[in-house]
């Protein structure tokens, strides 16, 4: 890979991620949604993505910037439903997004109470 | 009657005018560009991660190499809510900071460590989720009908 295509890639990556970042920031200034239902529309949007097939090919192209956005979460959830499926037949309906999704979220399970044990949050 | 309310009405357009013009216009366009950029950022950093952990381990799955750069930024961003430093990120980024996967693990962290007064099982373990909870419960929910739409798919390809 050449390095003009790794720049590329980077700068795909910054304008994707970055675009999607402010769309929300939009909805935060211009509607009265909240933070929380934002991200679950962002996270819907990318199980939808993934449901009709089109995460992937948007994932080729924009790698980070769409994956590590919420949107990539769901589209992750999505995946191991469907891989699930698959795999278990009906019954992995159910547990394939947990599967799939594991890692990050039990990482973010076991990191936050370490951080909980070591630190005291600061009085403001 | 009717003149009271011709009043009222011209009183309204010109508190809204005046609200127009006290609204500062240049912070929306500031907010938004910080959203972009931080988010921006925030991606290629994940990215850089990536690309380093293609590179070290190039017999990896992509499955495997996205699952240790998730465990990555996620444990970055929690040991940042640690110290104090996210939320100083968060006051620039707006959106950009919240929407990727590292704001999902600053809203656990934070969450968690707010409650820790109350203590481990009824604060920490308890109000963990109390942010992110609408984020998991719908995305298990969507994509729990997204599998099965595919199973009923699956009978008639």
């Amino acid at each position: 890979m050449s390095i003009w295509q790794t720049v590329l890639t980077y700068l795909i990556v910054f304008a994707v991620g970055g675009a999607l970042c402010l769309g929300a920031e939009l909805l935060i200034v211009k509607t009265k949604l909240t933070p929380a239902r934002i991200l679950v529309i962002f996270l819907l949007f990318g199980v939808l993505l993934e449901t009709v097939g089109v995460y992937k090919y948007i994932f080729q192209i924009a790698q980070a910037g769409i994956s590590v956005p919420i949107v990539g979460f769901g589209a992750s959830l999505a995946r191991g439903a469907i891989e699930g499926v698959k795999d278990y037949g009906i019954l992995g309906a159910f547990a394939g997004g947990l599967m799939r999704t594991a890692f990050g979220v039990g990482a973010a399970v076991a990191a936050s109470y370490l951080v909980t044990l070591i630190f005291s949050p600061k009085s403001k | 009657m009717t003149q009271s309310s011709e009043n009222t009405r011209k009183r309204n357009e010109r508190y809204d005018k005046y609200v127009k013009a006290v609204t500062p216009q240049s912070s929306v366009w500031r907010s938004l560009w910080r959203a972009f950029f931080v988010g921006g950022l925030t991606c290629i950093l994940a990215q850089g991660f990536a690309d380093l952990y293609r590179w070290v381990f190039p017999s990896w799955t992509a499955d495997m190499v996205g699952n240790l750069t998730s465990v990555t930024v996620i444990s970055l961003a929690i040991l940042l809510t640690g110290l104090g430093i996210f939320d100083k990120i968060a006051k620039v980024g707006g959106a950009g900071s919240f929407l990727p996967i590292t704001g999902f693990a600053n809203a656990m962290a934070s969450a968690s460590m707010e409650f820790k007064s109350e203590g481990l099982i009824f604060g920490t373990s308890a109000k963990m989720f109390s942010v992110v909870g609408p984020v998991i419960v719908n995305g298990v929910v969507w994509s729990t009908v997204a599998g099965l739409i595919h199973f009923v798919i699956g009978f008639f390809m």
